[in-house]
């Protein structure tokens, strides 16, 4: 207790740092999941993408970020035992988030796909069951956690699934495809703006001190939906069409149609990216200040301080700007082509799960859902082709995450306690 | 694995390869045109140019071939069945190395066409050639039966040009059958050895359609397995 009360203030400093160090790897590391599609379908430029990705992953911290943060910060581990000894908490939740930042570093180093969630889950299991007591640890919640592996992608894969036959459906597979999708792609641009705002309305606009009845929510979701159509309508019919193919099927022309659709896509998987990811750097830190604040008291339900979830959107966007350049970059040759029609149906799906999931409450890990989603189109037949390994060095991945997370926390949870004990 | 994950899941595309290869395929076996041309007039040392380039388009062909192979391990996950590609692109590859026999035994022996033959042997080969080019037709549609998801509209219209690809096919065999009948005609003038050849030359151009029509059935066979 006479710890908090004395190094309070440097506790807080020192979240803060970690906190913003977890959040730009985040930024780094992950970018390429949320605009990769789009840039390897070519639907968007590397610049264009990093603009779009910096204002919507910002956007989806700061309105729809809350949600998750509170299963993270008290889900996973039972605050009963922590009342007597709040200092162990604090430097816990420390040292979780230094040693998921620093899991991220190495695995972005080494060029190895990771989950952010999971490197943070793992870390405040290790030092929740090695530092405390095993039994502060809510296993059921891990146990729920890991069978998120399956069931995210699972859940992404079939909504890709539909979404991918719908569009063969109504447009492909008609005789005038190219009328067809100037006439369906502002309904997916409805269903992608009407989820992305309904969360946004219904969950996260909460935290920054508005709060509108569910029915509201529904009609202004509805609302912005339609603006998101009507826009999107304009600039479908200002694309200029390539005349000249007289092939019968046109699909040149219908792609570009797609390709505006996958703006609104990209812009809505950056938004949900943003808004499951930054949890995973401002739960901890929102934790350390909120014991701070109240003196080591842990409260139950505690208001996030006004500047966590701005500097979790800030540390996003730094490391977008400074390495989702390079990651996204690396987008080359050699891809399948992967064009915006098939492109936006794994995106699409991927952003439903995630921003269903943040509203959720669940916290998942958005490579997994977009894997899922590839897998999906896959399986209705939609891509040229998946490398397999490359899915199973992800998952296996997925699986290491947790052991090394918890290794690492609780190493610098010793290291902490050594200092400052 | 340079940098990021997510999109090393997705692996080179095997229908870009699988066209491309038709192409050269198709480009190889148009070359007999202007090889057999040059025979018609007598010009050997033409006509040995044309081979050698017949027979490095053929090589081209099978690096193509080689390459695609190379790039189809275990680990892939595609909307057709490997051995289907696999089958289909032995298939293809047949075709190059048919018109790679035929331009080597004409001038391994500098086979003359007998002249009052040579009309009628030119429409042959043309159709023969039209053949494998209505295959490579088919296959090109690959890609937009991708984005159909193989199903659908873009199925009939591959279904419609495999169905031409038959009738052409089913003309070449009426038409040796014609020629065949018109050397019979004349052969007691000829010198036997070239005759026998003559008759095999024209049973491998007849090949050209038949293997054409089987890169059609494969394709068909591909698209069935939904």
């Amino acid at each position: 207790m006479e710890i908090l009360l004395s190094h309070g203030s440097t506790l807080v400093m020192l979240a803060a740092v970690v906190g913003f160090f977890m959040a730009w790897g985040i930024g780094a590391n992950d970018v390429a999941n949320a605009m990769g599609t789009s840039v390897g379908s070519k639907a968007l430029t590397i610049k264009q993408a990093i603009i779009i990705a910096m204002v919507f992953e910002f956007a989806g911290a700061y309105l729809a970020g809350g949600e998750v943060t509170s299963t993270i910060r008290k889900g996973i581990i039972d605050s009963s035992f922590f009342i007597e000894t709040p200092e162990l908490l604090v430097f816990g939740m420390i040292s979780a988030l230094f040693a998921a930042a620093t899991w991220l570093l190495v695995a972005s180093i080494l060029g190895w796909p990771v989950s952010t969630t999971h490197s943070i889950i793992g870390a405040i299991i290790g030092f929740a069951a090695v530092g405390v007591s095993p039994e502060a640890v809510e296993w059921a919640k891990v146990g729920g956690i890991v069978g998120s592996w399956i069931i995210t992608p699972l859940i992404s894969g079939v909504i890709a699934f539909l979404i991918f036959n719908s569009a063969q459906k109504l447009i492909f597979d008609t005789d005038k495809p190219l009328e067809n999708a100037r006439r369906y792609v502002p309904f997916y641009m409805f269903l992608a703006g009407f989820i992305l705002s309904l969360v946004t309305i219904t969950k996260g606009l909460k935290h920054i001190g508005l709060d509108i009845g569910t029915a509201d929510g529904y009609m202004y979701a509805v609302i912005i939906a339609i603006a998101v159509a009507v826009v999107g309508k304009f600039f479908i019919n200002r694309i200029k069409f390539d005349e000249k193919v007289t092939r019968s099927t046109h699909y040149a022309n219908v792609e570009k149609v797609f390709a505006m659709l996958m703006i609104v896509t990209a812009s809505c998987m950056a938004f949900a990216h943003g808004s499951n990811d930054v949890a995973n750097a401002i739960g901890p830190l929102a934790a350390v200040a909120s014991i701070v604040a109240s003196g080591g008291e842990i409260v139950k339900q505690a208001a996030l301080a006004w500047w966590i979830l701005p500097l979790g959107g800030f540390g996003i966007v730094a490391g977008l700007a400074l390495f989702g350049h390079r990651v996204i970059a690396t987008i080359g040759n050699g891809i399948t082509h992967l064009t915006p029609s098939r492109g936006f149906a794994a995106e699409l799906a991927a952003a439903c799960t995630v921003v269903i999931a943040s509203g959720t409450g669940l916290p998942i890990s958005t490579t997994q859902t977009l894997v899922g989603a590839v897998l999906g189109v896959g399986m209705a037949r939609g891509i040229a082709a998946i490398n397999l390994s490359v899915v199973r060095n992800i998952v296996i991945s997925w699986v290491i995450t947790l052991p090394v997370g918890a290794g690492l926390s609780i190493l610098f949870f010793w290291m902490m306690q050594a200092i400052f004990a | 694995m340079a940098s990021n994950s997510i999109l090393g899941v997705f692996a080179k595309s095997p229908i870009k390869p699988l066209e491309k290869h038709i192409r050269m395929v198709s480009k190889c076996s148009k070359q007999l045109v202007p090889f057999f041309e040059a025979v018609y007039a007598n010009d050997w040392s033409t006509a040995g140019k044309v081979r050698t380039k017949i027979s490095k388009l053929e090589r081209d062909a099978d690096d193509l071939k080689r390459q695609l192979r190379m790039e189809l391990p275990g680990g892939l996950f595609m909307p057709i069945d490997r051995t289907d590609i696999l089958e289909l692109l032995s298939q293809q590859d047949k075709i190059a190395n048919k018109a790679k026999d035929i331009s080597g035994r004409v001038l391994g022996r500098n086979l003359e066409i007998p002249e009052s033959l040579q009309a009628q042997f030119a429409i042959y080969l043309q159709r023969n050639i039209d053949a494998i080019a209505k295959a490579a037709e088919a296959i090109n549609e690959l890609d937009d039966l991708l984005q159909t998801g193989f199903r659908g509209r873009e199925v009939k219209l591959v279904d419609k040009i495999i169905h031409q690809l038959d009738e052409i096919e089913c003309e070449t065999d009426i038409l040796q059958v014609t020629i065949r009948k018109d050397l019979l005609a004349i052969e007691d003038d000829m010198n036997p050895i070239d005759v026998m050849f003559l008759y095999q030359i024209f049973d491998w151009v007849g090949d050209l359609a038949d293997l054409a029509e089987r890169v059609g059935a494969r394709l068909e066979i591909l698209l069935a397995r939904k």
